[in-house]
């Protein structure tokens, strides 16, 4: 049985990846990673955006009470007077690498253009196999239109690409109007795999607060269907690697994203559910299921169910909804 | 020798030999030396080695009688030892010195010499506490100046090594302390060169150990006492040749020469002044300014003060001499005179001379009061009189004794070639830092001499800040305040209304003015003072809009860098374009690990600031009538206008001794009358919308939030723009409801904004108080403050007194100089609702103390009948006791009157006397009858004669119940004023004690204390505390008979009210323990509340009440520890910092601090189970 894969120029054992979460915080879990058999270990992400809000705020305390009474020119050791990041995260990256031998993929957030260039440089620096770019760009000004915000993500992505040689991979969101054509661009410019989507948290509202309230909501299995048709859709039309990232709970889950196209699925909801052993269940589930019905290899089933290949490749575009429709009946 | 200069201040200076010359070093914070202990701990957690390549131990303790105790210990045990402090702290050394003496231990310990609390607390450098010390055994080296405190804290390091006497190493609290100024280090090798290794060894060699037993510290009887005690002679005796071979040794490896006593002045001198300390240096420029105009002066510089070698004293004295001067910069109340004063008389009795010369006393530069040339040439002029005046003081006026002495302060004697120059800033808008590294670039890299002084404001919002700095081509000697700058910077255009800001400048002097009106229009805006002063010292004027500027460039509020690029721009410090790069380059320096864009951003800074910076053409004539508007309002108390209205204006210097009160005793309710004008944006409330909740008030740490409820009839006459409602609930049906901000007392902090729960259904954003800006409302909210101060207070006698009825009652602590957003004051504020006008408050020395009592002006003040908060504070470690004394002295009061009551009884009348003596008194109802009875026994007392009846009628206030609380912060609970506290809490005798908890020695700067939360990184525990918390409140309940509360206003305000109510009700002991965050947190205070309920919900903060009267005993008000605790943590900055240097372990660490929560709440619960009978 072959389950081997190739991604971000990395041999992998089989397609199962342990995706950007809060467990790659702590080393024992990390540790748990590796023996239940992760192929790869996503890091969570490197946000630029609260390094700097976070170093400003800190700065800010700081500066606003120095030098301000007689009694106390500070109000801090000033030895504790450091930037807040990324010191901590890269650490951690360097950590992770020294106590591990699973592949470690990091991950990063940037918000500006010297940012994006600089931390990935660090990164490289402190050892990670390859990177990915979680590139989330939100449109709230009616000035932007959508082209501007595919340059952006494309020259983002370029920037990175002359500035290291690690193999990179960009995670979209889905809310592009030619995925397509994006993916296209970003492989013009050297981009190695996208990882397909992400699902940053979406703030939900406290009817009682009047406030807006950030809110951690697990995936569900639901949310795998927009991953496989893109994938699908994708699949044979780019030559780049494709990465499932959302909504795969079980076996049969990873199989279907595999179908679809993807050469990797990362999982994370479901680790931070049932624990970081999941990754070996997963796993097993998919070997059970490959022996019973006599796949030799996961090359062979991916993208047995992209829209090349399948049977009805119109359900994956609009006949699919319709089908859905047709089929549903009220209760 | 290294030939590279640094920039230091002195503490530093003297630290950094102390640090490479110790094995052990145990601290304790106190201001001005605590920041030699802060360098010391850094050092060695950062693991910089002593010269013998290892780390010395720093350790800081509960007190300085710890610290000296455990230095006393090590000292025993063979190791070099050293330790810091001032004042107070010093004074409770002086047990342990006279056994270090005793004992002949080499030892030095480096003093910031600062006054010793009297009258009244100064925190200022003089004399008294090193003077207090005299006897101790100790020897006595004191340093003039930064370079000095370097130098002699190894000089007197070796000759204690080599005299076996221990050594007292001192200097000018703050003017030598914090002055900052370039100095030449010794290098480790200078000091591996210069200290005596035989001598280390034999010190060594001399510890206690069991390899060679000794008995040390034996008890001695009347026979053998006194002539072991005479043994020690021959070692005093020898001590001064000791200390004159050191600094021999030290001149021939440094070449800076030094002498016990060193005479500077003409050799033919007929007037000489003998002085220690940074006054000296002072004192020899101004006589050498006179010797060069033709007169015959000198000074005796004392260097070695004790052992005091008379010999070596009269042989630097010219044989000219015809009046010594002896200048002490202490007050010895009572004695023939001061200390240095009278061992010269002695000396010179002693050696018997021919024709002694006349010799005076005076005193001068108490409590860090300026000592400046014109004090010396009128000294000197002084002393030409026929018989000068013995016993005189300088610099003060007095009117009372006559004892001061007339001087010019118009005389300057500072070189041309000096550049001086005055910056007036705020606290938070960087202007000293920014100084700081200006005289870095001028001291170190433009290789100029450079001298930085910095004066702060006493109140912890919206500080003051004025920088003096001076560089030149020659060492700068003068350790007095900038007069006739050449230049003045004012970085707060408010400033000009409040200071006499131009007063700095000479004669065409330049003037920096951060404005936010343009070249065109900022003269028109300037009082007629500034104009005037301008125009009459024909100054330049340039103006920048530095915020406008900064906020462009993306830097929020910090204009120190744009204001620092103007000054170097017009003043010519350096060339232009060498000044802009050395700018530049600092930026460098200080920014590199926050990356390019924060370079990027303060070098664009710099260039805008070039573009903003403008030169105002001045008319010739002043433009306006408008005056500098009066310091207090002209309603304010005469004593207030005479008094405090100068120390507001910054001229308290000029007030005569006549103006004081005699005894440190001041009136109160005088913060109302400073208007500090302090907030951008004020809170203003839209009643449509306000639920009443009345939080906004009981949060406010300011009491710039008010409420009233109040009958409809009083609104009449209020201004239009009044707002109000009706009130909701039974209790006060039919009034009206006010809220009201005092929009000239708020400070911004925006904390009421944050709890108000009310907002507008339609747009959440508005609240029922938004936060909006000050230009808009304050001239109608001054006029509606004044309006509702007008309106009645609301009838405590028949109110159900809750969280939120409390609110209505009048707040009796208000305005303080409390930090925006403080943690602490919402509590002592709630205490004067519920208590002020029968409260008695012992307050401990600490952050409550000064906002509580710095002057000019006080928060305390009283209620409309003349009652509230009479408050005190005696020290830091004694609170406790202190408190006591107030309980025991009311209650023996309160016994004799009462007695008498009894024993006058038949003339009194049985219903009179049943009432005064069978009263209730546990709420405002009670009290108030209780008054109309004493009101009435006075008037029975007026037609009774006799001694008892005068008597009663003294003590009969005292048969009102009178509350006493002892109030201080966590340094002095948990550590310093420990065993006090725990001594009364034991006694059972009916006190209070509420601890202001911010687990942090918040006032001299965030060391830490025993209340320090594990994980939290503060001074002291610089890698994150490593220990947990210690549980005060456990401690207590242990006792039995105590009652106790834990709580946290911003997490459940209605259970910090129960606690106080019930704290006060108890008739025993009491303490309530109440979280209060801190500036040393390291966050917005705008979130503190956010951060308390963190706190609380996450069991990082347990909220109980412990009741010895009912049963279960121990009430949990908040549920199950719920929520991450890390969360709580990672927002505040004091446990980042620990998380950044080590993840790992931090990582760790919360799992312990989530392990002691979970025991401690395991435990709470068990003890909140009833007790089986």
């Amino acid at each position: 049985m072959d389950l081997s894969t190739t991604y971000l120029g990395l041999k992998l054992p089989h397609p199962l990846i342990s995706g950007a979460s809060p467990l790659t915080d702590d080393l024992d879990m990390v540790r748990r990673l590796e023996a239940a058999g992760a192929a790869a270990i996503v890091m969570n992400s490197l946000f630029e955006e609260q390094i700097t809000l976070e170093d400003n705020a800190a700065q800010a305390q700081r500066d606003e009470n120095q030098d301000s009474f007689a009694e106390a020119q500070s109000f801090f050791p000033q030895s504790t007077d450091f930037a807040y990041g990324p010191r901590a995260w890269l650490d951690q990256v360097a950590r992770i690498k020294a106590t591990v031998k699973v592949p470690v993929i990091a991950s990063l957030n940037g918000t500006t253009a010297t940012g994006w260039v600089r931390y990935a440089r660090q990164i490289e620096e402190v050892g990670a196999d390859a990177l990915e770019l979680n590139i989330y760009l939100l449109a709230t000004r009616s000035q932007v239109d959508g082209r501007q915000i595919e340059d952006r993500v494309v020259e983002v992505a370029e920037a990175v690409r002359d500035s290291v040689h690690l193999p990179l991979a960009v995670k979209l969101s889905p809310f592009y109007s030619s995925l397509p054509n994006l993916v296209r661009r970003l492989d013009a410019v050297g981009v190695t795999a996208v990882v397909l989507f992400n699902r940053f948290l979406q703030p939900d509202i406290d009817i009682e607060r009047l406030e807006v309230a950030p809110k951690l909501v697990l995936s569900t299995p639901s949310e795998l269907l927009l991953r496989l048709r893109w994938l699908a859709i994708l699949h044979g039309r780019t030559n780049m690697e494709l990465s499932a990232s959302g909504g795969a709970h079980t076996a049969e889950d990873v199989i279907k994203a595999l179908m679809a196209g993807a050469n990797t699925v990362q999982v994370v909801s479901a680790l931070l559910k049932h624990g970081p052993e999941h990754i070996g269940v997963l796993r097993a589930g998919l070997e059970k299921w490959m022996v019973e019905h006599e796949y030799d290899s996961v090359r062979q089933m991916r993208g047995s169910m992209s829209l090349q290949r399948c049977p009805d490749p119109e359900a994956f575009e609009r006949g699919n909804y319709a089908k859905v429709l047709k089929t549903w009946r009220p209760s | 020798m290294s030939a590279k200069w640094v920039t230091v201040d002195g503490n530093e200076a003297a630290a950094s030999v102390a640090h490479r010359c110790s094995d052990v070093i145990a601290i304790y914070p106190i201001t001005p030396s605590s920041s030699m202990g802060e360098l010391c701990d850094e050092w060695s957690a950062k693991g910089k080695k002593n010269i013998w390549d290892t780390v010395p131990s720093v350790m800081e303790m509960q007190s300085e009688a710890g610290a000296i105790g455990t230095v006393h210990g090590a000292l025993q045990a063979g190791a070099l030892a050293t330790t810091f402090t001032s004042s107070q702290g010093l004074l409770l050394m002086i047990p342990d010195m006279y056994k270090i003496a005793g004992e002949l231990t080499c030892f030095t310990m480096h003093v910031a010499a600062r006054t010793i609390a009297a009258h009244a607390l100064s925190i200022f450098g003089d004399h008294s506490d090193v003077m207090a010390c005299r006897q101790t055994g100790f020897a006595m080296l004191c340093s003039a100046s930064v370079q000095e405190a370097h130098d002699f804290a190894l000089i007197s390091t070796v000759a204690s090594l080599n005299s076996r006497l221990p050594f007292l190493h001192f200097f000018d609290g703050f003017r030598t302390s914090h002055e900052v100024a370039r100095l030449l280090p010794l290098s480790d090798d200078d000091l591996r060169s210069l200290l005596p290794h035989e001598a280390i060894a034999a010190h060594k060699a001399r510890g206690l150990t069991p390899d060679h037993p000794a008995v040390r510290g034996t008890a001695q009887n009347t026979d053998t006492f006194f002539q072991a005690r005479e043994a020690c002679n021959p070692f005093y005796a020898a001590c001064p040749a000791r200390v004159q071979d050191a600094m021999d040794r030290f001149a021939e490896r440094t070449g800076r020469q030094y002498r016990l006593f060193e005479y500077h002045g003409a050799p033919d001198a007929d007037r000489v002044i003998v002085v220690m300390g940074s006054g000296a240096e002072t004192a020899i420029e101004t006589a050498s300014w006179l010797n060069a105009r033709g007169q015959k002066v000198g000074v005796v510089h004392v260097r070695l003060y004790r052992p005091f070698d008379a010999a070596a004293m009269l042989a630097t004295l010219p044989k000219t001499v015809r009046t010594l001067c002896v200048l002490d910069r202490t007050k010895e109340p009572g004695a023939m005179g001061e200390p240095l004063y009278q061992d010269v008389v002695t000396a010179l009795a002693e050696a018997e001379l021919q024709n002694p010369p006349r010799v005076v006393g005076g005193r001068f530069g108490l409590a860090g009061k300026e000592f400046t040339p014109g004090m010396v040439v009128g000294i000197y002029a002084h002393l030409e009189a026929a018989r000068p005046r013995n016993h005189f003081t300088v610099g003060i006026v007095d009117d009372v004794s006559g004892t001061s002495i007339p001087y010019d302060d118009t005389i300057d004697i500072e070189p041309r070639d000096v550049q001086r120059a005055v910056f007036f800033g705020l606290g938070s808008d960087g202007t000293v830092g920014a100084n700081k590294n200006s005289i870095k670039i001028i001291g170190e890299d433009a290789g100029s001499y450079a001298q930085g002084y910095f004066v702060y404001d006493s109140k912890k919002s919206g500080a003051i800040t004025i920088s003096h700095l001076r560089y030149g081509p020659r060492p700068i000697r003068a350790p007095y305040l900038v007069q006739n700058a050449d230049f003045v910077a004012c970085h707060q255009f408010g400033f000009l209304d409040r200071y006499d800001v131009v007063g700095y400048a000479r004669e065409g002097a330049t003037l920096l003015l951060n404005s936010a009106h343009d070249k065109d229009r900022v003269w028109d805006h300037l009082p007629l003072e500034v104009q005037e002063g301008v125009i009459r010292k024909r100054l330049r004027m340039f103006v920048i809009n530095a915020y406008a500027v900064a906020r462009e460039a993306g830097m929020g509020n910090r204009i120190n860098t744009i204001m620092q690029t103007c000054w170097f721009s017009v003043s010519g410090v350096l060339p232009h374009d060498e000044a802009i790069a050395q700018i530049k380059q600092a930026i460098d320096k200080t920014y590199a690990r926050r990356g390019p864009d924060v370079l990027a951003q303060n070098h664009r800074a710099v260039d805008a600031a070039l573009a903003g910076l403008h030169e105002v053409s001045l008319p010739s004539a002043v433009t306006t009538t408008r005056r500098q508007p009066p310091a207090v309002s002209v309603l304010a108390p005469d004593f207030v206008q005479r008094v405090t209205g100068m120390m507001l204006a910054n001229r308290g210097d000029l007030l005569p001794v006549s103006a004081f009160p005699v005894d440190g005793t001041w009136p109160t309710g005088t913060a109302q009358w400073e208007k500090r004008n302090l907030a951008r944006e004020i809170p203003i409330w839209d009643p449509a919308i306000c639920i009443q909740c009345n939080k906004c008030s009981m949060v406010c740490p300011h009491a710039a939030i008010r409420i009233k409820a109040y009958p409809p009839a009083a609104l009449e006459g209020a201004p239009d723009a009044f707002r109000s409602m009706n009130y909701k609930g039974k209790d006060l049906e039919g009034q009206l409801y006010t809220v009201q901000v005092a929009p000239e007392d708020c400070t911004g902090c925006g904390v009421c904004v944050a709890v108000c729960p009310a907002k507008d259904k339609s747009n959440p954003r508005h609240k029922s108080i938004d936060m909006l800006p000050i230009e808009a409302h304050v001239e109608v909210e001054k006029l509606n403050w004044d309006a509702f101060l007008g309106l009645p207070e609301v009838d405590a006698t028949t109110l159900k007194v809750d969280l939120k009825t409390a609110q209505l009652l009048q707040p009796l602590f208000e305005f303080s100089g409390a930090c925006s957003g403080c943690g602490e004051t919402p509590y002592i504020k709630l205490l004067t609702q519920l208590v002020g006008d029968h409260l008695l408050i012992a307050n401990a020395t600490g952050c409550s103390s000064i906002y509580g009592g710095n002057l000019p002006t006080t928060p305390y003040t009283t209620n409309r009948d003349g009652r509230g908060p009479a408050w005190a504070n005696s020290l830091f470690e004694d609170n406790a006791e202190f408190g006591l004394g107030f309980r025991l002295a009311v209650d023996q009061h309160a016994e004799v009157a009462t007695g008498l009551v009894k024993r006058l009884a038949p003339k009194l009348g049985d219903v009179l006397v049943e009432g005064l003596l069978g009263a209730e008194m546990r709420d405002a109802a009670g009290i108030a009858q209780q008054r109309t009875r004493v009101l009435a026994l006075r008037q029975v007392l007026g037609g009774i004669r006799g001694a008892e009846a005068t008597l009663l009628g003294q003590l009969a206030d005292y048969l009102v119940r009178k509350s006493v609380w002892l109030v201080g912060g966590d340094g002095w609970a948990y550590d310093i004023g420990y065993g006090g506290l725990d001594h009364v809490l034991a006694t059972g005798r009916d006190i209070n004690v509420l601890v202001l908890d911010t687990e942090v020695y918040s006032n001299t700067g965030g060391q830490a204390s025993k209340a320090t939360p594990r994980g939290a990184s503060a001074k002291f525990a610089v890698a994150g505390k490593t220990t947990a918390k210690k549980d005060l409140g456990l401690m207590a309940m242990a006792y039995g008979h105590i009652y106790v509360a834990r709580v946290a206003f911003g997490a459940k305000d209605a259970q910090t009210v129960k606690a106080l109510q019930e704290a006060e009700a108890y008739p025993g002991p009491s303490l309530v323990i109440a979280y209060s965050h801190c500036i040393a947190h390291g966050y917005d205070l705008v979130h503190g509340l956010d951060q308390q309920k963190a706190a609380v919900d996450s069991g990082y903060w347990p909220l109980f009440r412990f009741d010895p009267r009912t049963e279960p005993r121990l009430h949990l008000d908040a549920g199950e520890p719920k929520g991450d605790v890390a969360r709580f943590m990672r927002a505040e900055t004091r446990f980042r910092a620990t998380e950044a240097q080590d993840p790992v372990r931090f990582a760790e660490t919360i799992k312990q601090v989530q392990a002691d929560i979970a025991d401690r709440w395991a435990l709470y619960a068990a003890l909140a189970q009833p007790r089986s009978t």
